[in-house]
């Protein structure tokens, strides 16, 4: 009987342990990504214009509003509401939203897509913790 | 933030041209005579600190004062005077009539830009971005339309006043090809700094086949969405600032809008032009360009922004 006590109460703490590292954030962001690759997207997006339409943390100017703010973007949801949050996702909205997800009013962006993961890489690194 | 654009500011020490080659030997002149002179001043004001009395003497004597005060920077300063007149009087030389014309009017906030036969006709209007051939002198007719505002390319020519009521000439001309960043060079209130301007040079063969471009609008094939733009362009207003060639559109308060699908920036030299721009821009310009003369579209819905702004990519 004492061991069928000491077995439950062995496979509770396991569980209880188990349900506690699930349950553990990861820490900072969801995807880590090089500096370069990231210096490399805040470039791109300074060249394409992106910010004349969205608030863009480390870019100074413009701070566009016709498009919605992009700080703490890393804690957002779905990307514009209806896309999973996953970087391929991402650098296939920013290059090309209308195909990514129908009827967005963000039009296709003239960047290759390696540049778009280079700006999906450093969307990703705007935290808002 | 630009640097990615044109390479913003310009570097001022980086001469395309034989224009603005002699303003830049005189710049560097003029800045070695001022570190001569600082030199000069510096040991002076040493030796009259710590130095030996014999020379602490000589220094405050008559002599010193009459040669260093008044013989020194007389005959220096007026060298110099005629010299840099010399060097660039080339750069304001008078029309002789064989040379490209471009008539260039500074506005709050943006250059309007017109391309002139031999007799001072407007041949093709522009805004804001400048294409000339290289190797070729290009007399720049520079005026204003309100304040006075300064028209500088530093990679081809020295800067120049725009004057309310005179036309002020200037040459420039580009030894290669390429794209240069212009400013205005004068503050003329509010967004001074966001106005902006784009030489671009090239090879004598493709700058004909560009010309000939302009003179003659092509007919792009319309996109989705294109005539729903022209609708909205004509009933939102924006027709009564701005001129579209061969349409009802003919307002002349704004930037010439005819070429503007073929233009590389917005906002006068300081966004990319793409779609998404074009879309921030119309939408919502007072963000981007705080005090200009451009109201936010913001009563615009996403889809009648978009509308516009693909009429007006096909505007090439």
């Amino acid at each position: 009987m004492r061991t069928v006590e000491r077995v439950l109460g062995h496979a509770a703490a396991l569980a209880c342990a188990v349900t506690l590292a699930a349950c553990k954030q990861p820490p900072g962001s969801r995807y880590t990504f090089d500096s370069s690759v990231r210096e490399h997207g805040r470039k791109v997006i300074e060249r394409a214009g992106c910010a004349a339409c969205h608030e863009i943390p480390g870019i100074d100017w413009p701070e566009g509003r016709t498009g919605p703010s992009l700080a703490g973007f890393d804690d957002i949801g779905p990307i514009a509401g209806a896309l999973p949050n996953t970087p391929a996702n991402l650098a296939r909205f920013v290059r090309d939203a209308p195909s990514a997800k129908l009827g967005s009013t963000m039009p296709p962006m003239p960047i290759s897509a390696e540049e778009a993961h280079a700006v999906a890489a450093y969307l990703y690194g705007l935290d808002g913790d | 933030m630009i640097e990615a654009l044109w390479g913003w500011p310009p570097p001022v020490f980086d001469p395309a041209g034989p224009y603005a080659s002699s303003v830049t030997t005189l710049a560097w002149v003029l800045l070695a005579m001022g570190l001569a002179v600082t030199a000069i001043v510096v040991a002076a004001l040493w030796i009259a600190l710590r130095g030996p009395a014999s020379l602490k003497r000589k220094l405050g004597g008559e002599k010193t004062v009459w040669i260093g005060g008044v013989a020194f920077p007389a005959v220096v300063l007026t060298a110099l005077l005629i010299w840099g007149l010399t060097l660039t009087a080339a750069l304001t030389e008078d029309i002789t009539g064989d040379e490209m014309r471009v008539r260039v009017t500074g506005e709050m906030w943006w250059f309007r830009v017109e391309y002139l036969d031999r007799e001072g006709n407007v041949v093709v209007a522009d805004a804001n971005e400048l294409h000339l051939p290289v190797g070729k002198p290009v007399v720049i007719e520079l005026q204003s339309a309100d304040v006075i505002h300064s028209f500088w390319v530093p990679h081809l020519s020295g800067k120049k006043d725009m004057i309310p009521g005179r036309t002020t000439l200037l040459r420039v001309q580009a030894d290669r090809a390429g794209r240069f960043g212009g400013v205005c060079a004068e503050y003329c209130g509010g967004p001074h700094a966001l106005m902006g301007f784009v030489a671009i040079a090239h090879e004598e063969g493709e700058y004909r086949t560009w010309l000939a471009g302009r003179a003659r609008r092509q007919a792009a094939p319309a996109l989705p969405g294109a005539s729903a733009g022209r609708r909205l362009f004509m009933d939102s207003g924006c027709a009564a600032c701005h001129r579209v060639a061969g349409t009802e559109a003919t307002g002349l308060a704004g930037p010439d809008l005819t070429h503007v699908g073929s233009r590389e920036t917005l906002g006068a030299g300081i966004l990319p032009n793409n779609r998404g721009t074009m879309i921030g821009w119309i939408g919502d310009s007072q963000s981007i360009k705080p005090g200009n003369r451009m109201p936010s579209y913001d009563m615009l819905s996403a889809d009648e922004l978009e509308a516009i702004a693909i009429w007006l990519e096909q505007q090439k």
